[in-house]
């Protein structure tokens, strides 16, 4: 078999393009999977990183309900580095429709969702920071689920068994044969060339960008671009899901992900031009912030840390010229039966976490396709990071830095049995790069070295560094210093802290007041001031 | 609801991760195993919301000094929030030695009962290096004497009587160590503030400020402690109209400060009643109300160390400043440096090394000025300058009365009034 041929191309290098890379090289495929920017660029990171009970779905969708709540258990299993099994509300305030709430229990129990009807007084010792005027509340196995780690163990995985994963390829032709896909040409944003890659089937996992990849192929998937908003705030102000109990609207999931708990979200439609620029705009976060308080008083007086926006990739059921009928539910296209189009399938819709499932879908096609037997066992197989770390306490390591309790813990935490590989270099390798998040320079190596991490916004994704309260104030400029290591293109580590810092403010600036103007006022001084990065000059590379 | 005032009321997210705080923490300088107070204090606070249950064991070399707050432009109670972390974290259980370095007032009734003997005792080295091994109190720590009569003893005995005959009247909180370890410091207070023409009286019920309790995690007693000081204070201000001072800067610091942010004691009405001896007294000077003549044969080369607590009060100026209106005093500041002693910190064979090397720049510096002898407010850094140097340590008060021209002030003050 020649180099650039593959069982199965996959273009998408979010979770679903992920978890279906883990999919097929498990079943023994030869697995190549492209991504035209990072790993979890696209929506993937731009959610709520809600692990899902399927309560929210229980009276609008049973069948993604169902569908939640066993992937809810499997993720559980599975990668429970990756999620925290935090437990969710659904409250009823005085103004909803109580009539709602008893409705919804009985769907959600139809739906095997383990729902109980508990005492608002109850509701309020588990979660103190939920709304005191509640009137009814009902627990539900919510959780958080975090996609960084989610996607990067699913990728590990999938090259432990074999599979080649490359970032920086944008898939720009695809090769067509008669009424066969049986390639694709890919451009290399880094070595600025195309390269060319042949297989039986290439996966479409593009999320919304899998609108124009069908298009290379003529193909016209009907996609409904909806942006969702959501606000950062400074520190976890619950640590139980937060659910309103109405129909789905805007602004009721408060859900508590690591250091942070998030507000979202809003639901606009969004014109296709603008899905590579997405911005929050000041309506957005009073709209958040006005509800949010009803789940939550407290949020009113804490600390924003950022605003950001996604886009869902809704789709419209087929043969559905309105896009009414918009599902949020798992799409998968076999476009020789859809198009009359051989060797090209599309995997959509769903959810972050439903991916497992949705891969499991896909890869099952693509098995029939290559006539091969095989069945799937991403259901039961642990992912990486999700064992117990053996990383010995601080006495035992050399070091000449602090390795105190929290920092040793919040290591254990994400990797599991990967965090011994995080002390690779010794003495210095427990020192922390991110105060404010705990991240090591061992975690960030390890990113540079085997997570694909060649830039500041990429070793973010894949570390937390400039997620927490400074926002890459402290750590971007010594994450620069170790990424400086790592390449002879020193000025381009200049450039990309720069442009770290820029994409940090894009988050903060729509709520910008307060301490963290202070503070972002601080960051700025010192970078523009003492590192002068302010003189370099803007030149945004824009090629295709 | 306007959410146009959307402001944190949370105080660690007032931290800008400036690290000023970090820098000047005294331990953080000497000890690899402490994170410095920015992570300890607001950095830590946010995964310790993520992991309630985590018992953070870095936590307890934070010393308590709070120069990380002075330094904190963004006005972080960064001490607050560790010692508050601290009391929260229940897996740390209290062990007996803590409880004794806590617990001063039943130690210290007990000791004087006894006093030439246990002073002796706890001298014997035997006695020291089982201490050591059994207690882990560190054998090298110099124990302060304990006093044969306790300064409320002298007080009813010999200075109650007359203290009505002065028109004006303050509260004295004399703290565990005046009573007692040093009841000469309280004597020297009652003639400075007499020939002033104050009367002193003592608070009802007196308890020991509880500093030690906190910083050990015997919170329930320091909470019963700190009430039964808040009615006499109360009872003092606002029943008396007597204003509460005291010779100690750490027992002001904890009745002003630790009570409402460490204990959740709510101390608002009386607050501003409770004060420095110095502070009271250079204030009564700059208002003209008194009048203090020192005598003109003393002549002292004094060397003046602001004791940590007394800098959090931002109060270092008036002690230093009643030093200086005794012409016969050669005064020299030293540099701000922690003694390293913390209170009880410094008696645990865990932290003496730290506390040693901590205190080293001011010790070397002591060494250097050779003064006739050190003044500072804090007894706890006076035991520990006397053990680490070859220097005698006094308290501003104790100077100033015996600079004072006791008749001189007497008749001037008498003058003052009329």
């Amino acid at each position: 078999m020649k180099e650039n041929t593959f069982d199965v191309i996959i273009i998408g290098g979010g979770i679903t393009g992920a978890g279906t890379a883990r999919d097929c090289a498990l079943r023994g495929l030869k697995v190549l999977l492209l991504e035209r920017f990072d790993y979890t660029a696209g929506a993937t990171s731009r959610n709520h990183g809600l692990l899902h009970s399927g309560a929210r779905y229980a009276m609008t969708d049973p069948e993604s309900a169902g569908e939640c709540i066993r992937e809810n258990l499997i993720l559980k299993k599975i990668a429970p580095n990756c999620v925290e099994e935090n437990g969710g509300l659904f409250i009823s305030l005085p103004e909803d429709d109580i009539s709602f709430h008893d409705q919804f229990i009985i769907k959600c129990r139809e739906a095997g969702i383990n729902a109980k009807e508990i005492d608002p007084d109850e509701a309020i010792r588990m979660e103190p920071s939920v709304n005191p005027d509640i009137r009814a509340a009902v627990a539900v196995p919510d959780g958080s689920v975090d996609p960084f780690r989610l996607t990067m163990a699913n990728i590990l995985d999938a090259r432990n068994h074999g599979a080649i994963t490359k970032v920086y390829h944008k898939v720009v032709d695809l090769i067509r044969e008669k009424e066969n896909i049986i390639g694709i040409t890919a451009y290399s944003t880094t070595e600025k060339r195309l390269e060319k890659y042949y297989a039986p089937v290439t996966i479409n996992a593009g999320g919304i960008w899998g609108h124009a990849i069908a298009q290379l192929a003529g193909i016209n998937i009907n996609m409904y671009p909806a942006k969702g908003a959501l606000l950062i705030f400074g520190h976890r102000v619950n640590n139980v899901v937060i659910n309103r109990c109405r129909k789905p609207s805007d602004a009721d999931i408060l859900v508590p992900g690591d250091t942070i708990s998030l507000i979202g979200t809003t639901s606009s439609r969004v014109p296709y031009g603008q899905i590579d620029n997405m911005f929050v705009t000041p309506e957005e976060v009073d709209l958040l912030l006005r509800e949010g308080q009803k789940l939550a008083p407290t949020l009113k007086t804490t600390r924003i840390l950022r605003a950001y926006a996604g886009v869902r990739p809704l789709i419209a059921k087929d043969n559905d010229p309105t896009g009414r009928n918009i599902s949020r539910g798992i799409v998968l296209l076999d476009h020789k039966k859809r198009d009359g189009l051989g060797g090209f399938i599309t995997i959509t819709g769903g959810k972050l976490m439903t991916y497992r499932l949705m891969a499991e879908m896909a890869t099952d096609l693509v098995c029939e396709k290559l006539h091969r037997k095989s069945s799937c066992s991403t259901a039961s197989l642990l992912l990486p990071g999700s064992g117990k770390s053996e990383e010995k306490s601080s006495k035992n390591l050399k070091r000449t830095f602090v390795f105190s309790p929290p920092v040793r813990k919040e290591r254990a935490h994400r990797f599991g049995e990967l965090a011994v590989r995080m002390n690779m270099d010794g003495k210095n390798d427990s020192s922390l790069i991110c105060e404010c998040e705990n991240v090591t320079v061992g975690e960030v190596k390890f990113a540079i070295r085997n997570l694909d991490a060649t830039d500041l916004i990429s070793l973010r994704r894949r570390t937390r560094i400039g997620m927490g309260t400074c926002q890459g104030e402290l750590c971007s400029c010594r994450a620069a210093g170790l990424l400086a290591d790592n390449t002879e293109n020193i000025l381009k580590v200049r450039e990309d802290l720069r442009d770290f810092l820029n994409e940090r403010w894009k988050g903060i600036r729509p709520i910008s007041w307060g301490d963290t103007l202070r503070e972002t006022q601080f960051s700025s001084w010192l970078y523009n001031g003492v590192c002068d990065l302010g003189t370099i000059k803007e030149n945004k590379t824009t090629d295709i | 609801m306007d959410i146009r005032y959307n402001i944190s009321d949370h105080n660690f997210e007032q931290c800008l991760k400036c690290t000023i705080c970090t820098v000047y923490c005294p331990v953080v300088q000497v000890n690899p195993d402490f994170p410095g107070p920015k992570q300890a204090g607001p950095d830590g606070e946010r995964f310790r919301m993520k992991f309630p249950d985590m018992a953070d064991t870095s936590l307890k070399y934070c010393m308590n000094c709070k120069r990380c707050e002075v330094a904190c432009p963004s006005g972080v109670r960064i001490g607050d929030i560790i010692q508050t972390a601290r009391i929260k974290d229940k897996k740390t259980h209290v062990k007996l030695r803590d409880a004794i370095l806590a617990n001063t007032d039943i130690v210290g009734t007990m000791a004087t009962m006894a006093a030439p003997v246990v002073n002796s005792v706890i001298k014997l080295r035997p006695v020291k290096k089982l201490m050591d091994s059994v207690m882990k109190i560190d054998s090298r720590r110099t124990f302060p004497d304990y006093s044969q009569q306790t300064f409320e003893k002298w007080f009813r005995k010999y200075a109650m009587k007359t203290q009505s005959t002065y028109d004006r009247q303050v509260t004295y909180f004399h703290g565990c160590y005046v009573n007692y370890n040093y009841p000469q410091l309280g004597k020297d207070l009652v003639k400075i503030m007499n020939a002033a023409g104050y009367g002193v009286n003592l608070m009802e019920h007196e308890k020991c400020c509880g500093i030690a309790l906190i910083s050990n995690g015997l919170i329930k007693q320091a909470k019963w402690q700190a009430g039964k000081n808040m009615d006499g204070i109360r009872k003092s201000v606002l029943e008396d109209n007597r204003t509460v001072i005291s010779t100690s800067s750490t027992c002001i610091l904890t009745m002003r400060d630790e009570y409402p942010h460490l204990l959740g004691i709510d101390n608002k009405d009386v607050r501003e009643q409770i004060d420095m001896a110095t502070r009271f007294l250079y204030r009564l000077i700059d208002e003209k109300k008194i009048t203090l003549i020192f005598r003109s044969d003393y002549k002292k080369r004094v060397a003046y160390h602001s004791p940590c607590h007394l800098d959090k009060l931002g109060w270092e100026i008036y002690s230093v400043g009643l030093l200086r209106m005794i012409e016969g005093v050669d005064l020299m500041i030293l540099d701000s440096n922690c003694c390293g002693i913390g209170g009880s910190y410094g008696f645990k064979k865990e932290n003496y090394d730290v506390s040693q090397k901590v205190g080293e720049p001011l010790f070397r510096q002591i060494e250097q000025v050779n003064p006739d002898f050190v003044a500072t407010d804090c007894e706890t850094c006076k035991w520990q300058i006397e053990m680490s140097t070859s220097a005698r340590v006094k308290n501003p008060i104790s100077v100033i009365a015996e600079a004072l021209d006791v008749e001189a002030t007497y008749k001037a003050n008498l003058k003052n009034q009329r």
